[in-house]
């Protein structure tokens, strides 16, 4: 918890600082020391913590599944093959309910979507302090300044992940409208709508109005589908940091924060669960839209 | 305590009450007409609720990030 040297504010500030791999500015390449040598690294900055989080969870949820998929087995199934039925049949529900085009990848990248960004979340209900402490730990035998070891743990709190997840979801949102509609359909759909008419002169004095809002359209879906996960997974972090200062005055505060911090980790479940369903949905129907004429 | 550290607070304050106003209102409305659709159609129960959990999330979102850019505000930024 907060020790005696630091104060609350700069407990923050540490709990909010990614573990950053870069070029300093005199161009040597190592890890920052400071958020402000993180911020000098600019662009090509590489947030350690959060790749290393996001990568081991994403290979335990395909080890998992793949795992329980060579060994299943009719039968008499075990906990885990019952389990891991549940979760496909419950995707597998959904976007046959919210996609009606024909494509095998959308039901398999909606799964993947969904375990991830729940493996991710699910991270922020581990104690804030545990997981740093113990790199702090680590990063000490290594003979490094255990103030200046920083590690975030959710990867999910982290914009460049999220931003990361929409992007690849973007990026197949135009791959499908320009495969399923071609060039000159997307480019219709684009321009034609939503002010239509009948007169040419009147279409093409349209065409503008059109792409304006069309391209506004088209650009806050990945926008807003990265910035709620983030902003939602943030807040909850944020929150659990403030209940975590509670712990450094005294014993009765100590044990308020304790219970204060279950309370908000029970009602965090709801969030975690929802806003990784609310990413998978969302994905499915941006996809679903990709796929159809309007 | 001068002008703009006064100016953090109040801006922390207005950030957190209006998200509660706005999100009050959303997800007022949102419930009303949920229980009414249940009221009417109690059989839709399992479709409506997955839906409403949905448009709850989206409603929701918008308010939670101004509620953890008020409380970074009000902590992180002015606090000591």
């Amino acid at each position: 918890m907060a020790s005696e040297i630091l104060t609350s504010n700069e407990y923050i500030k540490h709990h909010l600082q990614n573990w950053v791999f870069g070029q300093h500015a005199d161009g040597s390449w190592g890890f920052a020391h400071t958020a402000q040598e993180a911020r000098q690294m600019g662009f090509w900055a590489i947030h350690l913590d959060t790749m290393l989080w996001s990568i081991v969870l994403g290979a335990a949820f395909l080890w998992l599944f793949s795992k329980v998929g060579k060994s299943a087995t009719s039968s008499a199934p075990g906990p885990l093959q019952n389990f891991v039925e549940w979760v496909v049949e419950f995707i597998d529900e959904n976007v046959r309910s919210s996609f009606t085009a024909k494509n095998d990848m959308v039901a398999p990248l909606a799964l993947t979507l969904f375990v991830w960004v729940l493996l991710m979340n699910t991270m922020d209900l581990v104690p804030v302090d545990w997981l740093p402490l113990t790199a702090q730990f680590i990063g000490q035998l290594f003979g490094a300044d255990p103030h200046h070891v920083f590690f975030k743990v959710v990867p999910t709190t982290d914009p460049n992940a999220t931003f990361g997840m929409a992007f690849g979801v973007f990026y197949l949102m135009l791959y499908y409208s320009f495969k399923m509609k071609g060039p000159i359909g997307f480019a219709a759909e684009l321009t034609m709508q939503p002010f239509q008419a009948a007169n040419p002169i009147l279409k093409i004095l349209f065409v503008p109005v059109n792409l304006f809002l069309e391209g506004i359209s088209l650009i806050s879906k990945p926008v807003s589908l990265s910035l709620r996960l983030f902003g939602n997974l943030f807040a909850g972090e944020m929150i659990f940091i403030l209940i975590a200062l509670l712990f450094s005055g005294g014993w009765i505060l100590g044990l308020m924060g304790g219970l204060l911090q279950w309370a908000w980790a029970v009602f965090h479940i709801l969030i975690v669960l929802l806003q990784a369903f609310i990413f998978m949905t969302l994905t499915v129907v941006y996809l679903d839209m990709a796929h159809h004429e309007h | 305590m001068d002008l703009p550290q006064a100016l953090l607070y109040v801006a922390g304050a207005v950030l957190l009450g209006l998200a509660g106003v706005g999100v009050g209102v959303g997800v007022g409305v949102l419930g009303a007409r949920f229980l009414e659709g249940i009221a009417r159609q109690p059989e839709l129960l399992p479709m409506l609720r997955t839906q409403f959990f949905i448009v709850m999330g989206l409603v929701d979102a918008i308010p939670i990030i101004g509620v953890a850019i008020a409380l970074y505000i009000l902590f992180a930024v002015v606090g000591g």
